[in-house]
Protein backbone atom coordinates (compact mmCIF):
# COMPACT_ATOMS: atom_id res chain seq x y z
CA UNK A 1 0.00 0.00 0.00
CA UNK A 2 1.32 3.40 -0.88
CA UNK A 3 1.21 6.07 1.76
CA UNK A 4 -1.40 8.02 -0.28
CA UNK A 5 -3.73 4.99 -0.24
CA UNK A 6 -3.28 4.59 3.51
CA UNK A 7 -3.96 8.25 4.14
CA UNK A 8 -7.10 8.11 2.01
CA UNK A 9 -8.31 5.06 3.96
CA UNK A 10 -7.69 6.90 7.23
CA UNK A 11 -9.42 10.11 6.18
CA UNK A 12 -12.44 8.28 4.81
CA UNK A 13 -13.33 7.20 8.36
CA UNK A 14 -15.00 10.03 10.29
CA UNK A 15 -12.96 9.31 13.42
CA UNK A 16 -9.77 9.24 11.36
CA UNK A 17 -10.55 12.56 9.69
CA UNK A 18 -11.32 14.20 13.05
CA UNK A 19 -8.24 12.68 14.70
CA UNK A 20 -5.81 13.68 11.94
CA UNK A 21 -7.29 17.20 11.78
CA UNK A 22 -6.89 17.63 15.55
CA UNK A 23 -3.31 16.37 15.56
CA UNK A 24 -2.24 18.40 12.51
CA UNK A 25 -3.92 21.49 13.96
CA UNK A 26 -2.15 21.06 17.28
CA UNK A 27 1.25 20.52 15.68
CA UNK A 28 0.80 23.56 13.43
CA UNK A 29 -0.28 25.67 16.40
CA UNK A 30 2.69 24.51 18.46
CA UNK A 31 5.09 25.36 15.65
CA UNK A 32 3.57 28.67 14.56
CA UNK A 33 2.24 30.13 17.81
CA UNK A 34 5.42 32.00 18.82
CA UNK A 35 5.01 34.09 15.64
CA UNK A 36 1.46 35.23 16.36
CA UNK A 37 1.48 35.47 20.16
CA UNK A 38 -0.82 38.30 21.34
CA UNK A 39 0.93 38.83 24.71
CA UNK A 40 4.05 37.82 26.60
CA UNK A 41 3.07 34.47 28.17
CA UNK A 42 5.04 35.02 31.38
CA UNK A 43 4.45 38.75 31.89
CA UNK A 44 2.61 39.23 35.18
CA UNK A 45 0.41 42.19 35.93
CA UNK A 46 -1.18 43.18 39.22
CA UNK A 47 -4.00 45.09 37.49
CA UNK A 48 -5.02 42.18 35.30
CA UNK A 49 -5.50 39.44 37.91
CA UNK A 50 -8.26 36.93 37.04
CA UNK A 51 -9.92 39.07 34.39
CA UNK A 52 -12.85 37.51 32.56
CA UNK A 53 -12.42 37.03 28.80
CA UNK A 54 -12.36 40.38 27.00
CA UNK A 55 -11.29 41.75 23.61
CA UNK A 56 -7.65 42.26 24.58
CA UNK A 57 -7.52 38.98 26.53
CA UNK A 58 -10.01 36.69 24.70
CA UNK A 59 -9.34 33.76 27.11
CA UNK A 60 -9.08 35.92 30.24
CA UNK A 61 -6.13 36.17 32.60
CA UNK A 62 -4.84 33.91 35.41
CA UNK A 63 -4.17 34.59 39.08
CA UNK A 64 -0.90 36.33 38.26
CA UNK A 65 -2.47 38.45 35.54
CA UNK A 66 -0.89 36.48 32.70
CA UNK A 67 -2.69 36.20 29.36
CA UNK A 68 -4.31 32.77 29.15
CA UNK A 69 -4.65 32.79 25.36
CA UNK A 70 -0.89 33.17 24.89
CA UNK A 71 -0.16 30.57 27.56
CA UNK A 72 -2.68 28.13 26.09
CA UNK A 73 -1.19 28.53 22.61
CA UNK A 74 2.28 27.66 23.91
CA UNK A 75 1.14 25.17 26.55
CA UNK A 76 1.71 22.00 24.53
CA UNK A 77 5.10 22.79 23.02
CA UNK A 78 7.40 21.52 25.73
CA UNK A 79 5.28 18.45 26.52
CA UNK A 80 5.00 17.56 22.81
CA UNK A 81 8.74 17.92 22.26
CA UNK A 82 9.63 15.82 25.29
CA UNK A 83 6.97 13.22 24.43
CA UNK A 84 8.38 12.97 20.90
CA UNK A 85 11.95 12.43 22.09
CA UNK A 86 10.87 9.96 24.77
CA UNK A 87 8.75 8.07 22.21
CA UNK A 88 11.84 7.74 20.00
CA UNK A 89 13.83 6.36 22.93
CA UNK A 90 11.00 3.97 23.88
CA UNK A 91 10.46 2.71 20.34
CA UNK A 92 14.14 2.20 19.55
CA UNK A 93 15.06 0.28 22.69
CA UNK A 94 11.73 -1.52 23.05
CA UNK A 95 11.59 -2.65 19.43
CA UNK A 96 15.25 -3.70 19.33
CA UNK A 97 14.96 -5.80 22.48
CA UNK A 98 11.53 -7.21 21.60
CA UNK A 99 12.48 -8.23 18.06
CA UNK A 100 15.78 -9.75 19.17
CA UNK A 101 14.11 -11.76 21.93
CA UNK A 102 11.54 -13.11 19.46
CA UNK A 103 14.31 -14.15 17.09
CA UNK A 104 16.58 -15.69 19.73
CA UNK A 105 13.85 -17.43 21.73
CA UNK A 106 14.66 -20.16 24.24
CA UNK A 107 16.02 -19.52 27.72
CA UNK A 108 17.39 -16.04 27.06
CA UNK A 109 13.96 -14.94 25.89
CA UNK A 110 12.19 -16.56 28.86
CA UNK A 111 14.51 -15.01 31.48
CA UNK A 112 14.58 -11.59 29.85
CA UNK A 113 10.80 -11.51 29.65
CA UNK A 114 10.53 -12.30 33.36
CA UNK A 115 12.61 -9.20 34.06
CA UNK A 116 10.42 -7.16 31.71
CA UNK A 117 7.36 -8.58 33.53
CA UNK A 118 8.76 -7.50 36.89
CA UNK A 119 9.61 -4.03 35.63
CA UNK A 120 6.16 -3.64 34.10
CA UNK A 121 4.50 -4.46 37.38
CA UNK A 122 5.69 -1.16 38.81
CA UNK A 123 3.46 1.66 37.54
CA UNK A 124 5.42 3.79 35.06
CA UNK A 125 4.60 6.98 36.91
CA UNK A 126 6.22 5.58 40.08
CA UNK A 127 9.41 4.56 38.26
CA UNK A 128 9.64 8.12 36.98
CA UNK A 129 8.82 9.52 40.43
CA UNK A 130 11.70 7.61 42.07
CA UNK A 131 14.03 9.42 39.70
CA UNK A 132 12.35 12.77 40.32
CA UNK A 133 12.84 12.17 44.04
CA UNK A 134 16.53 11.61 43.53
CA UNK A 135 17.34 14.02 40.71
CA UNK A 136 14.90 16.83 41.42
CA UNK A 137 12.29 18.28 39.09
CA UNK A 138 12.94 18.82 35.39
CA UNK A 139 11.31 16.87 32.58
CA UNK A 140 14.19 17.17 30.12
CA UNK A 141 16.43 15.11 32.39
CA UNK A 142 13.65 12.52 32.54
CA UNK A 143 13.56 11.78 28.79
CA UNK A 144 15.72 8.62 29.08
CA UNK A 145 13.75 7.39 32.09
CA UNK A 146 10.37 8.10 30.48
CA UNK A 147 11.64 6.41 27.32
CA UNK A 148 12.84 3.40 29.29
CA UNK A 149 9.73 2.87 31.37
CA UNK A 150 7.26 3.44 28.51
CA UNK A 151 9.41 1.26 26.21
CA UNK A 152 8.60 -1.81 28.33
CA UNK A 153 5.21 -2.17 26.64
CA UNK A 154 6.92 -1.80 23.24
CA UNK A 155 9.00 -4.89 24.08
CA UNK A 156 5.82 -6.97 24.43
CA UNK A 157 4.24 -5.60 21.25
CA UNK A 158 7.39 -5.91 19.10
CA UNK A 159 8.09 -9.42 20.39
CA UNK A 160 4.51 -10.58 19.82
CA UNK A 161 4.45 -9.07 16.32
CA UNK A 162 7.78 -10.66 15.39
CA UNK A 163 6.84 -14.09 16.78
CA UNK A 164 4.38 -14.44 13.87
CA UNK A 165 7.30 -14.32 11.46
CA UNK A 166 10.33 -15.96 13.08
CA UNK A 167 9.30 -19.46 12.03
CA UNK A 168 8.29 -18.50 8.47
CA UNK A 169 10.17 -19.95 5.51
CA UNK A 170 11.78 -16.67 4.45
CA UNK A 171 13.37 -16.27 7.88
CA UNK A 172 14.52 -19.90 7.92
CA UNK A 173 15.94 -19.40 4.42
CA UNK A 174 17.86 -16.35 5.57
CA UNK A 175 19.20 -18.32 8.53
CA UNK A 176 20.20 -21.16 6.21
CA UNK A 177 22.03 -18.66 3.97
CA UNK A 178 24.04 -17.79 7.06
CA UNK A 179 22.80 -14.22 7.42
CA UNK A 180 23.71 -12.47 10.64
CA UNK A 181 20.94 -12.04 13.21
CA UNK A 182 20.97 -8.27 12.88
CA UNK A 183 20.62 -8.56 9.11
CA UNK A 184 17.67 -10.96 9.42
CA UNK A 185 16.09 -8.59 11.89
CA UNK A 186 16.41 -5.53 9.67
CA UNK A 187 15.87 -7.09 6.23
CA UNK A 188 13.36 -9.87 6.93
CA UNK A 189 11.43 -9.11 10.11
CA UNK A 190 11.35 -5.33 10.46
CA UNK A 191 9.48 -4.70 7.16
CA UNK A 192 6.76 -7.10 8.32
CA UNK A 193 6.23 -5.57 11.74
CA UNK A 194 6.69 -1.95 10.62
CA UNK A 195 2.95 -1.19 10.59
CA UNK A 196 2.35 -2.58 14.10
CA UNK A 197 5.29 -0.57 15.39
CA UNK A 198 4.06 2.62 13.71
CA UNK A 199 0.64 2.34 15.37
CA UNK A 200 2.33 1.51 18.67
CA UNK A 201 4.53 4.59 18.28
CA UNK A 202 1.46 6.80 17.96
CA UNK A 203 -0.06 5.22 21.07
CA UNK A 204 3.20 5.71 22.97
CA UNK A 205 3.19 9.36 22.00
CA UNK A 206 -0.31 9.84 23.41
CA UNK A 207 0.53 7.95 26.63
CA UNK A 208 3.68 10.00 27.07
CA UNK A 209 1.82 13.26 26.51
CA UNK A 210 -0.60 12.15 29.18
CA UNK A 211 2.15 11.02 31.53
CA UNK A 212 4.11 14.26 31.17
CA UNK A 213 0.98 16.36 31.65
CA UNK A 214 0.17 14.33 34.77
CA UNK A 215 3.68 14.86 36.13
CA UNK A 216 3.39 18.59 35.48
CA UNK A 217 0.01 18.63 37.19
CA UNK A 218 1.60 16.99 40.26
CA UNK A 219 4.33 19.62 40.21
CA UNK A 220 6.96 17.05 39.21
CA UNK A 221 7.25 17.84 35.50
CA UNK A 222 7.58 21.07 33.54
CA UNK A 223 8.79 23.74 35.95
CA UNK A 224 6.85 26.98 36.44
CA UNK A 225 6.59 29.71 35.15
CA UNK A 226 6.78 27.99 31.75
CA UNK A 227 3.41 27.83 30.00
CA UNK A 228 2.22 24.21 30.15
CA UNK A 229 -1.32 22.82 30.13
CA UNK A 230 -0.79 20.45 33.06
CA UNK A 231 0.76 23.21 35.14
CA UNK A 232 -1.93 25.70 34.12
CA UNK A 233 -4.67 23.32 35.24
CA UNK A 234 -2.94 22.68 38.57
CA UNK A 235 -2.43 26.41 38.99
CA UNK A 236 -5.99 27.39 38.06
CA UNK A 237 -7.73 24.79 40.23
CA UNK A 238 -7.60 26.98 43.30
CA UNK A 239 -9.51 29.75 41.54
CA UNK A 240 -11.92 27.60 39.54
CA UNK A 241 -14.87 29.05 41.39
CA UNK A 242 -14.27 32.62 40.26
CA UNK A 243 -12.26 32.05 37.10
CA UNK A 244 -13.20 28.76 35.42
CA UNK A 245 -11.65 29.99 32.14
CA UNK A 246 -8.22 29.57 33.71
CA UNK A 247 -8.62 25.77 33.68
CA UNK A 248 -11.15 25.17 30.90
CA UNK A 249 -8.98 26.32 27.98
CA UNK A 250 -5.91 24.23 28.84
CA UNK A 251 -8.22 21.28 29.62
CA UNK A 252 -9.86 21.56 26.22
CA UNK A 253 -6.50 21.78 24.45
CA UNK A 254 -4.89 18.86 26.29
CA UNK A 255 -7.95 16.65 25.91
CA UNK A 256 -8.44 17.43 22.22
CA UNK A 257 -4.80 16.62 21.49
CA UNK A 258 -4.87 13.29 23.32
CA UNK A 259 -8.28 12.26 21.99
CA UNK A 260 -7.10 13.30 18.50
CA UNK A 261 -3.97 11.14 18.68
CA UNK A 262 -6.04 8.17 19.86
CA UNK A 263 -8.65 8.57 17.12
CA UNK A 264 -5.94 8.93 14.48
CA UNK A 265 -4.03 5.90 15.80
CA UNK A 266 -7.25 3.89 15.80
CA UNK A 267 -8.01 4.86 12.20
CA UNK A 268 -4.45 4.13 11.07
CA UNK A 269 -4.51 0.69 12.68
CA UNK A 270 -7.76 -0.09 10.85
CA UNK A 271 -6.38 1.22 7.55
CA UNK A 272 -3.17 -0.79 7.95
CA UNK A 273 -5.01 -3.88 9.11
CA UNK A 274 -3.04 -3.95 12.35
CA UNK A 275 -4.65 -5.23 15.52
CA UNK A 276 -4.41 -2.21 17.74
CA UNK A 277 -3.08 -3.40 21.07
CA UNK A 278 -5.50 -1.70 23.38
CA UNK A 279 -3.24 -2.19 26.34
CA UNK A 280 -3.83 -0.03 29.33
CA UNK A 281 -2.02 3.22 29.44
CA UNK A 282 1.01 3.14 31.62
CA UNK A 283 0.65 6.43 33.42
CA UNK B 1 -2.55 -28.97 38.72
CA UNK B 2 -1.06 -28.31 42.16
CA UNK B 3 2.39 -28.22 40.62
CA UNK B 4 1.10 -25.58 38.23
CA UNK B 5 -0.32 -23.43 41.04
CA UNK B 6 2.90 -23.81 43.02
CA UNK B 7 4.77 -22.79 39.89
CA UNK B 8 2.70 -19.61 39.59
CA UNK B 9 3.26 -18.82 43.27
CA UNK B 10 6.99 -19.33 42.82
CA UNK B 11 7.02 -17.09 39.77
CA UNK B 12 5.17 -14.39 41.73
CA UNK B 13 7.83 -14.52 44.47
CA UNK B 14 10.60 -14.29 41.92
CA UNK B 15 8.89 -11.30 40.31
CA UNK B 16 8.69 -9.63 43.71
CA UNK B 17 12.38 -10.29 44.31
CA UNK B 18 13.24 -8.82 40.91
CA UNK B 19 11.11 -5.74 41.71
CA UNK B 20 12.96 -5.32 45.02
CA UNK B 21 16.32 -5.58 43.24
CA UNK B 22 15.21 -3.11 40.57
CA UNK B 23 13.97 -0.57 43.11
CA UNK B 24 17.15 -0.93 45.13
CA UNK B 25 19.51 -0.76 42.16
CA UNK B 26 17.56 2.15 40.65
CA UNK B 27 18.13 4.20 43.76
CA UNK B 28 21.77 3.02 44.03
CA UNK B 29 22.55 4.07 40.46
CA UNK B 30 21.48 7.64 41.01
CA UNK B 31 23.91 10.36 41.93
CA UNK B 32 23.92 11.05 45.64
CA UNK B 33 22.16 8.93 48.24
CA UNK B 34 19.48 9.22 50.87
CA UNK B 35 21.73 11.46 52.96
CA UNK B 36 22.59 13.98 50.24
CA UNK B 37 18.89 14.12 49.34
CA UNK B 38 17.92 14.64 52.98
CA UNK B 39 20.57 17.15 53.87
CA UNK B 40 20.42 19.21 50.70
CA UNK B 41 22.91 22.07 51.01
CA UNK B 42 24.21 20.81 54.37
CA UNK B 43 25.69 17.83 52.51
CA UNK B 44 28.80 19.87 51.63
CA UNK B 45 29.88 19.60 55.26
CA UNK B 46 31.72 16.30 55.18
CA UNK B 47 31.39 15.46 58.87
CA UNK B 48 27.61 16.02 58.83
CA UNK B 49 27.30 13.83 55.75
CA UNK B 50 29.48 11.07 57.26
CA UNK B 51 27.53 11.24 60.48
CA UNK B 52 24.25 10.82 58.61
CA UNK B 53 25.63 7.94 56.55
CA UNK B 54 26.85 6.19 59.69
CA UNK B 55 23.48 6.63 61.32
CA UNK B 56 21.60 5.19 58.33
CA UNK B 57 24.14 2.45 57.69
CA UNK B 58 24.99 3.78 54.24
CA UNK B 59 28.70 3.08 54.69
CA UNK B 60 28.28 -0.64 54.25
CA UNK B 61 28.65 -2.31 50.86
CA UNK B 62 25.58 -2.21 48.55
CA UNK B 63 25.20 -6.00 48.64
CA UNK B 64 25.26 -6.02 52.43
CA UNK B 65 22.70 -3.22 52.52
CA UNK B 66 20.44 -4.94 49.99
CA UNK B 67 20.26 -8.09 52.09
CA UNK B 68 19.70 -6.11 55.29
CA UNK B 69 16.91 -4.15 53.55
CA UNK B 70 15.32 -7.22 51.91
CA UNK B 71 15.56 -9.13 55.19
CA UNK B 72 13.69 -6.35 56.98
CA UNK B 73 11.14 -6.25 54.18
CA UNK B 74 10.49 -9.98 54.48
CA UNK B 75 9.67 -9.40 58.14
CA UNK B 76 7.29 -6.59 57.26
CA UNK B 77 9.69 -3.84 58.28
CA UNK B 78 9.70 -1.19 55.57
CA UNK B 79 12.33 0.98 57.25
CA UNK B 80 12.12 4.50 58.60
CA UNK B 81 10.97 7.59 56.73
CA UNK B 82 13.70 10.23 56.61
CA UNK B 83 11.50 13.28 56.58
CA UNK B 84 8.91 12.11 59.05
CA UNK B 85 11.35 10.11 61.18
CA UNK B 86 8.75 7.46 61.88
CA UNK B 87 8.51 3.79 60.87
CA UNK B 88 7.22 3.65 57.29
CA UNK B 89 4.75 0.90 58.21
CA UNK B 90 2.92 3.33 60.52
CA UNK B 91 2.76 5.99 57.81
CA UNK B 92 1.81 3.71 54.94
CA UNK B 93 -0.64 1.41 56.78
CA UNK B 94 -3.64 3.70 57.30
CA UNK B 95 -3.18 5.38 53.92
CA UNK B 96 -3.00 2.04 52.15
CA UNK B 97 -6.30 1.20 53.83
CA UNK B 98 -7.79 4.44 52.49
CA UNK B 99 -6.58 3.70 48.97
CA UNK B 100 -8.04 0.19 49.11
CA UNK B 101 -11.37 1.64 50.29
CA UNK B 102 -11.36 3.99 47.31
CA UNK B 103 -10.29 1.33 44.80
CA UNK B 104 -12.74 -1.27 46.08
CA UNK B 105 -15.63 1.21 46.11
CA UNK B 106 -14.81 2.24 42.55
CA UNK B 107 -14.51 -1.38 41.43
CA UNK B 108 -17.76 -2.43 43.15
CA UNK B 109 -19.62 0.40 41.45
CA UNK B 110 -17.76 0.25 38.17
CA UNK B 111 -17.36 -3.42 37.27
CA UNK B 112 -21.06 -4.46 37.28
CA UNK B 113 -21.98 -1.24 35.46
CA UNK B 114 -19.26 -1.84 32.89
CA UNK B 115 -20.30 -5.44 32.26
CA UNK B 116 -23.97 -4.49 32.00
CA UNK B 117 -23.34 -1.59 29.63
CA UNK B 118 -20.83 -3.62 27.63
CA UNK B 119 -23.39 -6.36 27.02
CA UNK B 120 -26.11 -3.84 26.22
CA UNK B 121 -24.06 -1.98 23.61
CA UNK B 122 -22.77 -5.24 22.10
CA UNK B 123 -26.33 -6.48 21.57
CA UNK B 124 -27.16 -3.16 19.89
CA UNK B 125 -24.01 -3.07 17.84
CA UNK B 126 -23.51 -0.09 15.50
CA UNK B 127 -26.84 1.38 16.57
CA UNK B 128 -26.99 4.95 17.96
CA UNK B 129 -26.93 3.76 21.60
CA UNK B 130 -23.76 1.74 20.97
CA UNK B 131 -22.07 4.53 19.05
CA UNK B 132 -22.80 7.10 21.77
CA UNK B 133 -21.75 4.88 24.68
CA UNK B 134 -18.66 3.46 22.96
CA UNK B 135 -17.44 6.87 21.85
CA UNK B 136 -17.99 8.28 25.34
CA UNK B 137 -16.03 5.36 26.75
CA UNK B 138 -13.17 5.96 24.31
CA UNK B 139 -13.05 9.63 25.27
CA UNK B 140 -13.27 8.78 29.00
CA UNK B 141 -10.36 6.37 28.78
CA UNK B 142 -8.13 8.73 26.84
CA UNK B 143 -8.82 11.86 28.91
CA UNK B 144 -6.22 12.47 31.61
CA UNK B 145 -7.54 11.58 35.08
CA UNK B 146 -6.66 14.97 36.46
CA UNK B 147 -8.72 16.70 33.76
CA UNK B 148 -11.70 14.45 34.54
CA UNK B 149 -11.21 15.09 38.26
CA UNK B 150 -11.01 18.86 37.86
CA UNK B 151 -14.03 18.90 35.53
CA UNK B 152 -16.10 16.88 38.01
CA UNK B 153 -15.14 19.27 40.81
CA UNK B 154 -16.06 22.26 38.64
CA UNK B 155 -19.42 20.81 37.58
CA UNK B 156 -20.66 18.94 40.65
CA UNK B 157 -19.02 20.78 43.51
CA UNK B 158 -18.79 24.36 42.26
CA UNK B 159 -21.58 24.83 39.72
CA UNK B 160 -24.20 22.42 41.02
CA UNK B 161 -23.07 22.35 44.65
CA UNK B 162 -24.05 18.69 45.06
CA UNK B 163 -21.02 17.57 47.02
CA UNK B 164 -17.75 18.72 48.48
CA UNK B 165 -14.99 19.17 45.95
CA UNK B 166 -12.00 17.85 47.86
CA UNK B 167 -11.59 15.56 50.83
CA UNK B 168 -10.88 17.38 54.06
CA UNK B 169 -11.02 14.33 56.36
CA UNK B 170 -7.81 13.25 58.07
CA UNK B 171 -6.05 10.05 57.01
CA UNK B 172 -7.27 8.19 60.09
CA UNK B 173 -10.95 9.05 59.60
CA UNK B 174 -13.40 6.12 59.61
CA UNK B 175 -13.88 4.39 56.25
CA UNK B 176 -17.43 5.58 55.69
CA UNK B 177 -16.56 9.19 56.50
CA UNK B 178 -13.88 9.13 53.85
CA UNK B 179 -16.09 7.54 51.27
CA UNK B 180 -19.11 9.74 51.83
CA UNK B 181 -17.20 12.98 52.31
CA UNK B 182 -17.30 13.20 48.54
CA UNK B 183 -18.10 10.50 46.01
CA UNK B 184 -16.12 12.29 43.30
CA UNK B 185 -12.75 10.49 43.71
CA UNK B 186 -14.43 7.08 43.53
CA UNK B 187 -16.49 8.28 40.55
CA UNK B 188 -13.37 9.47 38.70
CA UNK B 189 -11.58 6.19 39.29
CA UNK B 190 -14.72 4.19 38.40
CA UNK B 191 -15.12 6.13 35.15
CA UNK B 192 -11.72 4.94 33.94
CA UNK B 193 -12.47 1.36 35.05
CA UNK B 194 -15.87 1.40 33.34
CA UNK B 195 -14.49 2.70 30.06
CA UNK B 196 -11.79 0.04 29.77
CA UNK B 197 -13.90 -2.90 30.92
CA UNK B 198 -16.91 -1.88 28.86
CA UNK B 199 -14.93 -1.94 25.63
CA UNK B 200 -13.41 -5.29 26.52
CA UNK B 201 -16.78 -6.88 27.34
CA UNK B 202 -18.29 -5.39 24.20
CA UNK B 203 -15.70 -6.94 21.91
CA UNK B 204 -15.87 -10.28 23.73
CA UNK B 205 -19.66 -10.45 23.34
CA UNK B 206 -19.40 -9.46 19.66
CA UNK B 207 -16.72 -12.09 19.01
CA UNK B 208 -18.73 -14.80 20.74
CA UNK B 209 -21.90 -13.85 18.88
CA UNK B 210 -20.15 -14.81 15.66
CA UNK B 211 -19.16 -18.26 16.95
CA UNK B 212 -20.44 -21.44 15.32
CA UNK B 213 -22.28 -22.68 18.41
CA UNK B 214 -24.47 -19.58 18.42
CA UNK B 215 -25.32 -20.16 14.76
CA UNK B 216 -26.03 -23.79 15.65
CA UNK B 217 -28.39 -22.80 18.46
CA UNK B 218 -30.16 -20.39 16.16
CA UNK B 219 -30.56 -23.10 13.51
CA UNK B 220 -31.98 -25.48 16.13
CA UNK B 221 -34.64 -22.85 16.71
CA UNK B 222 -33.62 -21.86 20.24
CA UNK B 223 -35.49 -18.65 21.16
CA UNK B 224 -33.29 -15.54 20.84
CA UNK B 225 -33.60 -14.64 24.54
CA UNK B 226 -32.43 -18.09 25.54
CA UNK B 227 -29.51 -17.90 23.09
CA UNK B 228 -28.39 -14.65 24.69
CA UNK B 229 -28.82 -15.82 28.28
CA UNK B 230 -27.67 -19.43 28.15
CA UNK B 231 -25.36 -19.63 25.16
CA UNK B 232 -23.90 -16.22 24.50
CA UNK B 233 -23.37 -14.39 27.79
CA UNK B 234 -21.74 -17.13 29.90
CA UNK B 235 -19.28 -17.87 27.11
CA UNK B 236 -18.58 -14.21 26.46
CA UNK B 237 -18.26 -12.91 30.02
CA UNK B 238 -16.41 -15.70 31.86
CA UNK B 239 -13.17 -15.27 29.90
CA UNK B 240 -13.19 -11.52 30.57
CA UNK B 241 -13.21 -11.95 34.37
CA UNK B 242 -9.46 -12.59 34.75
CA UNK B 243 -8.73 -9.79 32.30
CA UNK B 244 -10.92 -7.49 34.39
CA UNK B 245 -8.71 -8.34 37.37
CA UNK B 246 -5.62 -7.38 35.36
CA UNK B 247 -7.24 -4.15 34.20
CA UNK B 248 -8.08 -3.18 37.78
CA UNK B 249 -4.46 -3.87 38.78
CA UNK B 250 -3.14 -1.79 35.88
CA UNK B 251 -5.44 1.12 36.55
CA UNK B 252 -4.54 1.20 40.22
CA UNK B 253 -1.68 3.54 39.40
CA UNK B 254 -4.43 6.05 38.57
CA UNK B 255 -4.87 6.58 42.30
CA UNK B 256 -1.65 8.60 42.32
CA UNK B 257 -3.35 11.27 40.22
CA UNK B 258 -6.91 10.89 41.51
CA UNK B 259 -5.87 11.12 45.16
CA UNK B 260 -3.73 14.17 44.52
CA UNK B 261 -6.52 15.88 42.59
CA UNK B 262 -9.03 15.35 45.41
CA UNK B 263 -6.63 15.64 48.33
CA UNK B 264 -7.66 12.10 49.28
CA UNK B 265 -5.38 10.83 52.08
CA UNK B 266 -4.23 7.61 50.41
CA UNK B 267 -0.97 6.02 49.38
CA UNK B 268 -0.95 7.69 45.96
CA UNK B 269 -0.93 11.19 47.39
CA UNK B 270 1.61 10.02 49.95
CA UNK B 271 3.83 8.94 47.04
CA UNK B 272 3.65 12.43 45.54
CA UNK B 273 4.42 14.06 48.89
CA UNK B 274 7.30 11.65 49.47
CA UNK B 275 8.76 12.58 46.09
CA UNK B 276 8.36 16.28 46.80
CA UNK B 277 10.15 15.74 50.15
CA UNK B 278 12.77 13.57 48.39
CA UNK B 279 12.12 10.94 51.02
CA UNK B 280 13.76 8.03 49.16
CA UNK B 281 13.08 5.19 51.66
CA UNK B 282 9.38 6.10 51.65
CA UNK B 283 9.24 6.29 47.84
CA UNK B 284 10.98 2.90 47.63
CA UNK B 285 8.50 1.37 50.06
CA UNK B 286 5.47 2.73 48.20
CA UNK B 287 6.81 1.53 44.86
CA UNK B 288 7.26 -1.94 46.35
CA UNK B 289 3.71 -1.92 47.69
CA UNK B 290 2.33 -1.01 44.26
CA UNK B 291 4.43 -3.83 42.79
CA UNK B 292 3.14 -6.23 45.46
CA UNK B 293 -0.49 -5.28 44.77
CA UNK B 294 0.05 -5.70 41.04
CA UNK B 295 1.73 -9.08 41.42
CA UNK B 296 -0.98 -10.41 43.75
CA UNK B 297 -3.74 -9.20 41.44
CA UNK B 298 -2.02 -10.83 38.46
CA UNK B 299 -1.65 -14.04 40.44
CA UNK B 300 -5.33 -14.02 41.39
CA UNK B 301 -6.30 -13.29 37.79
CA UNK B 302 -4.09 -16.16 36.63
CA UNK B 303 -5.56 -18.64 39.11
CA UNK B 304 -9.07 -17.40 38.28
CA UNK B 305 -8.39 -17.96 34.60
CA UNK B 306 -7.27 -21.51 35.38
CA UNK B 307 -10.35 -22.12 37.51
CA UNK B 308 -12.67 -20.84 34.77
CA UNK B 309 -10.94 -22.43 31.80
CA UNK B 310 -9.91 -26.09 32.11
CA UNK B 311 -7.77 -25.78 28.98
CA UNK B 312 -5.29 -23.64 30.91
CA UNK B 313 -4.77 -26.36 33.50
CA UNK B 314 -2.40 -28.43 31.43
CA UNK B 315 1.25 -27.59 31.31
CA UNK B 316 1.41 -27.62 27.56
CA UNK B 317 -0.46 -24.38 27.06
Amino acid sequence: MSSATILRAVLSQPSGAIGVTLVVGHVLLAVLSPLVLPHDPVAQSAELILQAPSLSHPFGTDRLGRDILSRTMLGGREAMLIATLATLVAMVWGATVGLFLALIGGRTDAYAMRIVDALSSIPGILIVMIFVAALGVGVTALIPILGFSYGLSVVYIARAAALDFVARDFVLAAQARGEARATILIREILPNVRDSLAVQGAMQWSWLLLGIASLSFLGLGVAPPAPDWGLMIADGRGVMQTAPWAVLWPMAMLSSLIVGVNLAADAFSKALGVDRQMGVRAA
Amino acid sequence: MFALILGRLGAAWITLLVIAVVVFVGVELMPGDACTALLGRDAVRVEVLENCRDRMGLNRSPVERFFAWAGDLAQGDLGVSMKRERPIVDIVGPRLRNTLILAVAAALAGVPLAIGLGVMVALRRERPFDIIVSTTALVAMTMPEFVVASLLILIFAIWLGWSAGVVTAAYDAPALTLLFATPLPAVTLALVYVAHILRMVRSSVIDTAGADFILMARMKGVPERRIVRRHLLPNAILPTIPVIGLTLAWLLSGVVIVESAFNYPGIGRLAVNAVADRDLPLVQAITLIFGLIYVSMTLIADLLAMALNPRLRTRRL
